[in-house]
C-alpha cells in the first residue's frame, strides 16, 4: 500500500476542507454570488437564505438559537469581539477579568490589551494535568469581576475543562463566561441549552470547514451585550459589520452539520487510532504524556521524548506533519508556555511533540508514524550527551550547567 | 525552518559522533549549554605530544543547527594546533553553515565548546607544583 507524504498529524493546526463541504461552497462563488444584504432582488434573497440555513446548522451542533450566532472571520476575531466587546460594554460594572495561563494567544493578547486600558486581569495557572481547579477559580472572583474566559479544549494538550462547573460558579457570582471552543466542535458535545455559558467562539477550519470564517455565540436569555469592534453597515445586528462571505458561511454550516452527524462514529475511530499511537510510542523509554489522558479529546496526543530536542526530532520525522513545543520551532525561542504552565520542566517542553489525528487519518499511517518516530528517537539519543548521562545514572538536575551565553 | 544543504548534510550524516575516555590525559572535554535552553554540546579533542589535535568527537542535544555546528567543528579541529583551534570563530561556523540569525547562538555554543575542551585539556597538563587554580574556570558543566 502506498502512503501519502507527509503523513498529516496536525489536525489541531488546521484540517483539510471536507470534499462534501467544498461541493456546497462552489455554487456560492459563481451562480449564487449575491450579497446576502441585498433585499431588492432574488440573488440577495438566495444568498440570505443560504446564510440562514448555515446559521441554523451551526446552532444545531451546539444546541442554541440561530439568532445567537454572529459570523466572524474566525475564532481569533470571535475571542477579540467577546472579550474586548463585553469588557468595554460592562466596564461601568467593574474592571476585573479572569483567564487561564494556557489560553490561546487570541485570548491572552486581548486581555493584555484590556490591561493597557485600565482593566485588571488574573491569569490562573492550571493543575499539572492541565485542568483548572474550580476552587481556585472561585477564589479569584472579586466583587468587581465582570468576565472570565476559559477555553473548552486546549489546542496543545487537548484537555477538556469542566465548563459546566465553571459556568455555574460564574452564574452564581454574576460574572459573564466566555469560552473559546475552537478546538472542541465535533470532538466533544456542546449543549448551550444546559451549559451556563454567555459567549462562545467557534472556528470552521478546525472542523473540516474553510479558513477565514468563524462565529461567536452571544446568549440572548439572559441577554449579553457587546461593544462592536468592527463598525460599518450594521450587519449581524450591529455586532459585526462587513459583507457576509456567503461561500465561507455555507462551508462552515455544512462542516458543522457533518460534525453533528458523524461525531460519534468519527471519534470512536479516531480514539482507537490515537490509542494505537500512544501504545506504540509508550514502547520507547523515557516518554511522558503531557496533560490528562482521560479528560481529553480523542484526537490529541502530546508527548515529550526525554533527552531529545523537539526541533531536531521534527527534522528526523519530516515525513510526518506534526507540531512541537520546542523553543526552536518558535520565533521567540521560548518553549511552549502551555507546557510550562503545567509545571513541565523546560527540558520536557523542548522535547514535546503534538500529534493531532483527524477524519482522514488511517491505521497504516499511524503504524508507519510509530516506526519513523522510534527510529528517529533512537538515532537522536545516540547523538545526545544527556542520554549518555542518563544511562550512566547521572541526575541531570544535579548538574551545574554553564549559563547560556 | 529552511536549513541550508550543509546543515542538512551534517544533520543527516553527522561526522565524528562518539565519546573518548574523559579521564585520559590526552583528552580534553568541553560541555556547554544547558538542557533548559534546548541545547547541550559535548566536544572532545585528542591531543598529540606535539600539541596537535589528532581526533575530535562530539555528542549534541539540540536543534539541527546545533548538531551541524558541532559536527562541523570536529572536522575543522583535526590537524590543528591548540592555538589554531582557539582562532576558530563562531562567525566562520555560522557563515559556513549559512545559519539564519535566530540560529547564530548554535555557532557561539560550538566556539565555546572548543574553548572549554582546550581549557580542560590544559588543566590536565599543568606541571606538578603549579596550582590548578591558575587556570580559568572552564565554561563547562561540572558534575
Amino acid at each position: 500500500m502506498t502512503e501519502k507524504y507527509p503523513i498529516y498529524l496536525d489536525y489541531a493546526a488546521t484540517t483539510p476542507v471536507d470534499p462534501r463541504v467544498v461541493e456546497k461552497m462552489l455554487p456560492c462563488l459563481t451562480e449564487h454570488f449575491g450579497n446576502p444584504a441585498s433585499r431588492s432582488h432574488a440573488l440577495g434573497w438566495t444568498a440570505e437564505a443560504a446564510v440562514e440555513t448555515a446559521r441554523a446548522q451551526v446552532a444545531a451542533l451546539v444546541n442554541c438559537d440561530p439568532r445567537e450566532i454572529v459570523w466572524t472571520s474566525g475564532a481569533t476575531e470571535s475571542d477579540n469581539l467577546a472579550i474586548k466587546g463585553a469588557a468595554r460594554f460592562y466596564r461601568g460594572k467593574g474592571k476585573h477579568l479572569i483567564t487561564v495561563k494556557t489560553e490561546h494567544k487570541a485570548v491572552l493578547d486581548s486581555m493584555r490589551e484590556l490591561e493597557r486600558e485600565g482593566f485588571e486581569v488574573t491569569y490562573l495557572g492550571p493543575e499539572p494535568d492541565g485542568l483548572l481547579d474550580a476552587a481556585k477559580f472561585t477564589q479569584a472572583i472579586r466583587p468587581d469581576t465582570i468576565l472570565a474566559s476559559v477555553m473548552h479544549v486546549n489546542n496543545e494538550i487537548g484537555v477538556i475543562q469542566n465548563i459546566a462547573a465553571l459556568g455555574a460558579i460564574c452564574r452564581s457570582r454574576g460574572v459573564l463566561l466566555h469560552v473559546d471552543a475552537a478546538q472542541s466542535t465535533g470532538k466533544t458535545p456542546i449543549d448551550l441549552a444546559t451549559l451556563p455559558v454567555d459567549l462562545m467562539s467557534f472556528s470552521a477550519h478546525k472542523s473540516y470547514g474553510p479558513k477565514g470564517i468563524g462565529a461567536l455565540y452571544v446568549r440572548r436569555k439572559p441577554r449579553v451585550r457587546l461593544d462592536p469592534q468592527i463598525h460599518g453597515g450594521g450587519h449581524e445586528r450591529g455586532m459585526r459589520s462587513g459583507t457576509l462571505p456567503t461561500h465561507q458561511i455555507v462551508g462552515m454550516g455544512e462542516a458543522f452539520r457533518l460534525a453533528r452527524e458523524e461525531m460519534t462514529t468519527d471519534n470512536a475511530r479516531i480514539r482507537r487510532l490515537r490509542d494505537r499511537l500512544l501504545h506504540g510510542l509508550l514502547g520507547i523509554e523515557e516518554v511522558y504524556v503531557n496533560g490528562d489522558l482521560e479528560r481529553r479529546v480523542p484526537h490529541n496526543l502530546n508527548i515529550s521524548f526525554n533527552f531529545v530536542e523537539g526541533e531536531s526530532l521534527m527534522m528526523a520525522i519530516k515525513d510526518l506533519a506534526v507540531s512541537s513545543g520546542s523553543a526552536c520551532t518558535s520565533a521567540s525561542l521560548e518553549p511552549s508556555y502551555v507546557l510550562r504552565a503545567l509545571g513541565r520542566s523546560d527540558e520536557l517542553a523542548h522535547s514535546s511533540i503534538r500529534f493531532s489525528l483527524g477524519r482522514f487519518t488511517t491505521e497504516a499511517e499511524i503504524d508507519h508514524a510509530i516506526k519513523i518516530i522510534e527510529a528517529a528517537v533512537q538515532r537522536l539519543r545516540a547523538l545526545s550527551p544527556l542520554w549518555d548521562m542518563h544511562r550512566d545514572g547521572i541526575d541531570l538536575n544535579s548538574v551545574r550547567w554553564a549559563a547560556h551565553g | 525552518m529552511a536549513y541550508s544543504d550543509k546543515v542538512l548534510d551534517h544533520y543527516e550524516n553527522p561526522r565524528n559522533v562518539g565519546t573518548f575516555d574523559k579521564d585520559d590525559p590526552d583528552i580534553g572535554t568541553g560541555m556547554v549549554g544547558a538542557p533548559a535552553c534546548g541545547d547541550v554540546m559535548k566536544l572532545q579533542i585528542k591531543v598529540s605530544e606535539q600539541g596537535i589535535i589528532e581526533d575530535a568527537k562530539f555528542k549534541t542535544y539540540g536543534c539541527g543547527s546545533a548538531i551541524a555546528s558541532s559536527s562541523l567543528v570536529t572536522e575543522w579541529l583535526k590537524g590543528k594546533t591548540l592555538t589554531q583551534a582557539l582562532e576558530i570563530k563562531n562567525t566562520e561556523i555560522a557563515e559556513e553553515l549559512a545559519l539564519p540569525p535566530v540560529k547564530v547562538h548554535c555557532s557561539v555554543l560550538a566556539e565555546d565548546a572548543i574553548k572549554a575542551a582546550i581549557v580542560d585539556y590544559r588543566s590536565k597538563r599543568v606541571p606538578a607544583g603549579e596550582s590548578r587554580d591558575a587556570n580559568p574556570e572552564p565554561r563547562a558543566a561540572t558534575l
